[in-house]
């Protein structure tokens, strides 16, 4: 099984003095996949992916990328991954296509090869105009389709993207989206973190939900709704809301399989969500508004990390 | 396993360290700001030799030293070398490379590739000396033009510039990984100042009291001065073994030192 899976891990663990990032995962991700973590911050999601990009030492467990151990083979490991940092790192004293063939020079690349890859991949990530520009003039969304073109440089077999979209605007994201489904089509493998979930659900075949160090779910976005949700969420205001929807929350009891009472509104998770809303009229009660929607990996996150405000 | 981590951690792909400085190369092509770095650290020794060398050096006149006669400015020159070689190799290995590990981030994007700390640490330094090189070489022509030493003098002295650019490159890189910011490098130029001054660079250390002299025989300055000054005024006695071996000492240790470091800033 390990040498089939790119990304084999058990019992892995990241430690960093007393404080446990990575409390014990297990991970299989096999060639083709595009494999999510999603959490909140400080959930450990970047301490795993740093293990994975073989820059830093498990503390305990094992874990073996393509099949080599990370500590002994760590170069020729990272010779074959592509690896898109959550800050970019570009070299500001370079060319936007000076960023790639130098980078490409460090995975042995030639010279000349170097610079056919470069313009391919400019071509891809649609920066070829910007080619001989300098990169700190580029807006957030060309810096990180830059990060991502150079961590195609080496033709990777495995990428993997920590947080590639945090910070864009929505145009932006969805191009960068539509850019790495493309690489997903292509049967490159992605490993990929994020706390959107529209991001997950886009891209992802399959994700984990990490919080405090640990894996708390896993599955593809339609079995982990279906695991963790109900089919419908019905979200309910009330007139006089805020501080009362604890008590709408408690006369709402029983209907759907959950009520969950926020702050701003209350929500019921329901098979049937127009069910659930005339089972609310037949209690006598008369929300300002009703909205019923599908489940989204959002409900699931929330439900299973928790609403507390990580920083 | 001890032996074979150590041997992995030291084992060097020319190709990797060549890639880290064809990086270099490529910012140095990229616009003017780093020319004007690379003159400006030439004229400083050159500046220093005309005015002290040849100014004072005419009020001074002829010294004798070790029983052999020669003029001041030719007393000086070497001195001035030496600084020279320092000071091109620390102004890559200290701010540049500060710059990239702290700010530019430079370091965490190689590491992301095959390259390794140690590959990161040799192809700096290398790209150090190479730039500490053009300095010395010119200022060798300029002695030579000056009739301060000869052409086989300054032949003879290059290849001991290419070794105090190491040393003082690699420890310099050590030192750069200690900083914790910009007003640490205060201390290290005025540390740099202090051994300018006094390694015998500007009058022989046993004009000192024997302490301060002991205790000036222990810094690197003194031998890199030395050194350079024996094989360009050709007074070259078993002394010169001493002063390479010290400077080899700080290549390999400080090498050693920085590629530890930067592995235990980024790879953690």
């Amino acid at each position: 099984m390990a040498d089939q899976s790119l990304i084999f891990a058990r019992g892995l663990v990241k430690r960093f003095g007393d404080f446990t990032a990575v409390d014990g995962i297990d991970l299989d991700v096999a060639p083709g996949e595009a494999f999510g973590f999603l959490g909140p911050n400080g959930a450990g999601k970047s301490s795993t992916m740093r293990m994975i990009g073989c820059v830093s030492r498990p503390t305990a467990g094992q874990l073996r990328i393509l099949g080599m151990d990370p500590v002994r083979d760590g170069t020729r490991i990272r010779a074959r991954l592509g690896v898109c940092p959550q800050l970019d790192n570009l070299d500001p004293d370079l060319s936007v296509r000076e960023n790639l063939t130098t980078y490409a020079r460090y995975f042995g690349v030639s010279r000349a090869e170097a610079r056919t890859r470069a313009d391919e991949l400019l071509e891809f990530v649609q920066l070829s105009d910007r080619a001989n520009g300098k990169v700190e003039p580029l807006s957030g969304g060309m810096k990180r389709r830059l990060t991502i073109a150079r961590a195609m440089v080496n033709d990777p077999d495995l990428v993997l993207l920590d947080e590639p979209t945090t910070g864009l605007d929505p145009q932006a994201r969805h191009l960068v989206w539509e850019r790495l489904f493309r690489l997903k089509q292509r049967g490159t493998t992605l490993v990929l973190t994020t706390h959107y979930m529209d991001e997950a659900e886009q891209l992802c075949d399959r994700l984990v939900v990490m919080d405090g160090g640990k894996i708390v779910a896993e599955g593809s976005p339609r079995s982990l709704i279906q695991n963790y949700s109900t089919a419908e969420v019905v979200e309910l205001r009330f007139a006089d809301g805020l501080d009362s929807n604890a008590q709408y929350a408690a006369k709402l009891d029983g209907i759907g399989e959950r009520v969950d009472p926020l702050p701003d509104r209350v929500l019921l998770y329901a098979d049937d969500g127009d069910e659930a809303v005339a089972e609310v009229h037949r209690r006598g009660l008369t929300p300002a508004s009703v909205l019923v929607r599908r489940s989204t990996l959002e409900d699931v996150f929330l439900h299973l990390t928790g609403r507390t405000l990580v920083d | 396993m001890m032996t074979t981590l150590v041997a992995a951690r030291l084992s060097l792909s020319p190709g990797r360290v060549g890639a880290v400085i064809n990086r270099n190369v490529g910012a140095l092509r990229s616009g003017p700001s780093y020319w004007i770095v690379l003159i400006s650290g030439f004229f400083e020794p050159l500046l220093y030799l005309l005015s002290i060398g040849v100014g004072v050096g005419a009020l001074v006149g002829d010294l004798s030293v070790d029983g052999h006669t020669m003029s001041y400015a030719a007393f000086v020159a070497p001195a001035m070398l030496a600084v020279s070689a320092m000071s091109g190799a620390l102004a890559e290995t200290t701010f540049n490379f500060f710059f990239k590990l702290k700010y530019m981030k430079t370091y965490e994007a190689v590491l992301a590739t095959p390259v390794r700390p140690f590959e990161i640490a040799v192809g700096e330094l290398v790209w150090a000396v190479v730039r500490g090189s053009v300095y010395t070489v010119i200022f060798l022509g300029f002695m030579v033009a000056l009739g301060l030493t000869t052409v086989a003098g300054a032949i003879a002295a290059f290849p001991a510039t290419v070794l105090i650019g190491l040393a003082f490159g690699a420890v310099g890189m050590w030192v750069s990984t200690l900083m914790r910011g910009w007003q640490d490098f205060d201390l290290l130029g005025t540390g740099q100042f202090a051994m300018f001054l006094f390694s015998g660079t500007f009058s022989p250390v046993h004009d000192y009291p024997v302490g301060v002299e002991i205790l000036i025989q222990l810094t690197p300055l003194y031998h890199a001065v030395e050194l350079v000054r024996s094989l360009c005024t050709g007074i070259v006695g078993p002394g010169i073994l001493v002063n390479i071996a010290y400077l080899a000492v700080l290549v390999v240790g400080g090498l050693w030192l920085a590629s530890r470091r930067v592995e235990k800033m980024l790879c953690v």
